[in-house]
């Protein structure tokens, strides 16, 4: 099945749920307390869980590539095959996802314990400080404290730069809902060889570099 | 007044007050706002105890008071505050957070949809669930 998790408020996630009409459950998780329970750093990421409540692939972007930095930002567009790589992709992991489905543990795409173990990524201290200021920024923005919450923000990202989660979140959103102006840009071209969507471990997909 | 914020539990404290970097909490507040319990062996969740530290360059108990923030310090966790020391939140640390993933077993957590139903990740337990995150932003 699938669990949706929205890294959001419920005023933000409603419209795209209600008009999503899924057939599966979608949680609002406003203080992102599951991307600090699984170290997440932005969406879409998917973590992989078997019957017996068992990670098989820890979290990793679900099917999204790091062309939204080739993207021609006057007008959004991408290159052609460009576009085809990204579907290509995408195809890839939802096909992966249905084997599973199908499968369970024998599936291809199931990893041992000593491989899932190998590709998590436990937070370090900074993160796990970051979180809690996130946490606090979040009560306080929804207790009228605009400006205090924003320190918290601005500490939380500090502290974990990384997260694109916690700056999206954080960040002034335009008349569309979304955090995508110049200093998102910005903060991208500074990722330098750093990915924004890490590419996801499977045969067929080029790792990063 | 003060609210205590840990992990997805919020708890209002109205008889506590707080200054400066000390959390003064008695035991039943301590385990109301955080679920662990202050036994003689130390500070203890399920199997867990951690002993108090001591020889600290200042107390950590005074009488029937634990300073829950020197504790949780001293455990590698997160302490943070806002300006007036009304709301703090004791965070979970790297090293928790690493043990609970490194077993593989997914930690378990409760969310609600839009209607408000409450749902666990562990009530899908005997379903394979393909946990995906998204956003509006």
């Amino acid at each position: 099945m699938v669990l949706a998790i929205a890294m959001d408020n419920a005023q933000g996630a409603r419209p795209w749920i209600e008009a999503a009409k899924p057939s599966y459950p979608c949680l609002i998780d406003r203080d992102h307390h599951v991307a600090d329970l699984f170290n997440l750093v932005n969406v879409p990421q998917a973590i992989w869980i078997d019957e017996h409540g068992r990670i098989v692939r820890p979290p990793e972007t679900a099917g999204s590539t790091d062309v939204l930095r080739m993207m021609d930002r006057s007008n959004g567009s991408l290159p052609e095959p460009i576009m085809a790589e990204r579907k290509r992709i995408k195809a890839l992991y939802l096909d992966a996802v249905r084997d599973w489905a199908q499968k369970g543990a024998a599936s291809e795409h199931v990893l041992a314990a000593g491989e899932a173990s190998k590709r998590l990524a436990a937070p370090d201290p900074a993160i796990a400080q970051a979180h809690a200021h996130f946490r606090l920024g979040q009560h306080l923005l929804r207790g009228g404290q605009a400006d205090q919450a924003r320190a918290q923000f601005d500490e939380a990202i500090r502290l974990h730069p990384d997260s694109w989660n916690i700056w999206r979140q954080a960040a002034e959103k335009d008349s569309r809902g979304l955090a995508a102006g110049p200093e998102f840009w910005a903060r991208v071209d500074a990722l330098g060889e750093k990915a924004y969507y890490a590419p996801i471990n499977m045969n067929g997909v080029q790792p990063h570099g | 007044m003060l609210t205590l914020l840990h992990e997805q539990r919020e708890t209002t404290l109205p008889n506590v007050d707080a200054s400066g970097d000390a959390l003064w909490l008695d035991r039943q507040d301590i385990e109301a706002a955080t679920g662990w319990a202050w036994k003689p062996e130390g500070l203890c969740r399920d199997e867990i105890c951690i002993p108090l530290p001591r020889d600290t360059a200042r107390p950590i108990v005074d009488q029937d008071k634990l300073d829950l923030a020197a504790m949780w310090r001293h455990m590698g966790q997160p302490v943070v505050r806002d300006a007036t020391a009304s709301t703090w939140v004791l965070g979970t640390g790297p090293a928790q957070r690493a043990s609970a993933l490194t077993s593989l077993e997914a930690p378990d957590f409760e969310l609600p949809d839009l209607d408000g139903n409450l749902h666990r990740l562990s009530d899908y337990r005997g379903k394979k669930v393909f946990l995906a995150t998204w956003a509006s932003w």
